[in-house]
């Protein structure tokens, strides 16, 4: 199994203080993997692992290099690991402008002979030319987390180490960084790992996911699968359980200020998304949302969909098992946020 | 007359400033391990560095005279030059500055590194900055406050040292005899007119010192904030 060429295979074993850190997983090679679990749980600790901040006895293999193997005596100082690594806060030079940070890694890291994405790229792609010559200081939270990414992307990482860059970001500052998150394995064909102990986070961006707690893995495997899980109760609340729908969007109902989704031929109808047709969306669905119309058809006549005063409210139905279920959604949606269900009666 | 005052005023501040140049040179390393160390003993280290804070400056002076001195290996170093012994010299009076405000370098130092953090060196570390060049790119930037203080304080601290400069550099006009101990001078030959120069010029000079200390310090805590 750790002759596999791709992706990153990695054991941690160790002590710090009273917390012990026993874990071994593997990373696919593509897409955002998500590292989930309660706050303290010792995600942190596993991502500065990987980065070579913290050591502790194991093996890390990626992409078929060891970066890492204790019982031979090897390991790779953090400077000498092709990653890029945003910290939870922004973390940037205070004695350099926002252009000097971004270059530091940059100068360090070669020149763009191996094809990389340039200075002007990545500048473009966070909206940062009006911000280059100003001091960090000066800089927004959502700003400085643009200016930290863009910064550990400049250092040409194989791999991007992302501990919480949305934590301690007002609302606001979120919604501006997630669609670079969610744009950064697109352009870049980076795998990327992603702390987080925030479950919408994790259903909106990540592929994968690595569930910790108490220093142990708990449970890996594709994003939906894990989140549709109820016997993960000590890390999830149980009644976070729920399905991952990924959709698309099929027509803006701009009257209604609503969004009609394709998933897999259902429609669903949720407040408008304002994103263009044919996006993909993902729509998280918790299982305790979810009410069972036991008289099947005769409960969901789509005129109920509009009969409903919008905008307060809208149904939509989808069939799941062969049953009818409906929900109603709250006014302000976002991609990956929560919907909330509606009972059916009669 | 004028030359008289204008040679040990020359000589204070030649002093003053080789001791600065050299103690940030020896300082620095110093008070880097002793901002990142996990030694146990490392506050031992600390203590020592700190001791001419408390001891009294004829102390020090006497532990200097001996190990300066023909017989120490302080003289045993000379004898390599065709010198009979470095006290009542201008290098031993530079190697007995060096100890005597070692402390005034070390601890500012200390202090900005240990403000500095690890973080600003780990991020400089997954963006490629082996440690060496960390420290010179982000550790001393970062720690610019501590330098100037740390460079304040020990030109000025060297500049007012008596007791050491005393024991180990004794009075020798041009090549020991500093400010401090020219003043003792005027005053036991009843010179006070010099004398009057020097103290008052002393009063000008530290005031002008611990003027130029604050003010730095608001900046640089303005700047950051």
């Amino acid at each position: 199994m750790s002759e596999r060429v791709g992706g990153i295979v990695a054991s941690f074993a160790g002590r710090l203080g009273a917390f012990t850190i026993d874990v071994a997983f593997e990373i696919p090679r593509r897409g955002i993997t998500a590292l989930f679990g309660p706050s303290g749980c010792g995600k942190t600790t596993i991502l500065r692992c990987i980065a070579g901040l913290q050591r502790l006895e194991g093996r890390l293999q990626v992409d078929g290099e060891v970066w890492q193997d204790s019982a031979r005596g090897i390991f790779l100082p953090p400077h000498k690991r092709p990653i890029g690594y945003v910290f939870q806060e922004a973390s940037l030079f205070p004695h350099l402008s926002v252009r000097e940070n971004l270059l530091y890694g940059a100068r360090r890291s070669g020149t763009r002979s191996d094809g990389g994405r340039g200075f002007d790229d990545v500048v473009e792609l966070l909206r940062l030319d009006a911000l280059l010559e100003r001091s960090p200081g000066t800089l927004s939270g959502g700003q400085r987390s643009r200016v930290a990414i863009g910064r550990a992307l400049l250092s040409r990482p194989r791999l991007l180490l992302m501990d919480e860059p949305l934590t301690g970001l007002d609302l606001r500052a979120k919604e501006e960084i997630l669609p670079y998150l969610a744009m950064l394995h697109r352009e870049f064909s980076i795998p990327i790992v992603y702390v987080s102990h925030e479950i919408a986070e994790v259903a909106q961006l990540a592929d994968h996911m690595l569930v910790v707690s108490d220093g142990k893995l708990v449970a890996s495997g594709p994003t939906a699968a894990t989140l549709e899980r109820l016997d993960l109760g000590s890390v999830v609340d149980r009644f976070e359980a729920g399905v991952v729908l990924t959709c698309r969007v099929v027509e803006q109902l701009s009257a209604f200020r609503a969004t009609r989704l394709d998933h897999r031929g259902q429609n669903l109808v949720v407040p408008e998304i304002q994103v263009p047709i044919g996006t993909e969306v993902r729509l998280r669905v918790r299982a305790r949302e979810v009410s069972i119309a036991t008289r099947g058809r005769k409960a969901s006549a789509s005129a109920m969909l509009w009969r409903a005063p919008f905008p307060k409210s809208s149904r939509s139905r989808t069939r799941l098992t062969q049953r009818c279920w409906s929900m109603s959604v709250g006014r302000s949606c976002a991609r990956g946020s929560r919907v909330s269900p509606c009972t059916i009666s009669g | 007359m004028v030359e008289s005052i204008w040679s040990p005023v020359r000589l204070t501040l030649e002093l003053a400033f080789v001791t600065t140049l050299l103690l940030l040179v020896v300082g620095t390393p110093i008070a880097w391990w002793l901002s990142r160390s996990r030694a146990p003993w490392k506050e031992a280290v600390a203590s020592v560095v700190a001791l001419p804070l408390v001891l009294p400056p004829t102390v020090l002076g006497f532990y200097l005279l001996i190990l300066l001195g023909p017989n120490g290996p302080g003289g045993w170093i000379a004898g390599g030059f065709g010198l009979p012994s470095l006290a009542f010299t201008f290098p031993g009076l530079v190697i007995g500055s060096m100890v005597y405000s070692l402390p005034f370098m070390v601890q500012p130092l200390r202090n900005a590194f240990d403000a500095v953090g690890e973080r600003p060196l780990e991020v400089a570390a997954t963006l490629r900055a082996s440690p060496w060049d960390a420290f010179w790119s982000v550790a001393v930037p970062l720690a610019r406050p501590g330098f100037l203080s740390g460079i304040i304080l020990t030109f000025a601290h060297t500049v007012g040292e008596f007791g050491v400069v005393l024991m180990i550099g004794g009075n020798i006009p041009g090549e020991t005899k500093v400010l401090s101990v020219a003043l003792f001078d005027y005053v036991e030959t009843l010179q006070w007119r010099e004398a009057h120069i020097i103290a008052g010029g002393m009063v000008v000079f530290s005031f002008a010192v611990i003027l130029a200390m604050s003010l730095i310090e608001r900046r640089m805590s303005r700047a950051r904030g």
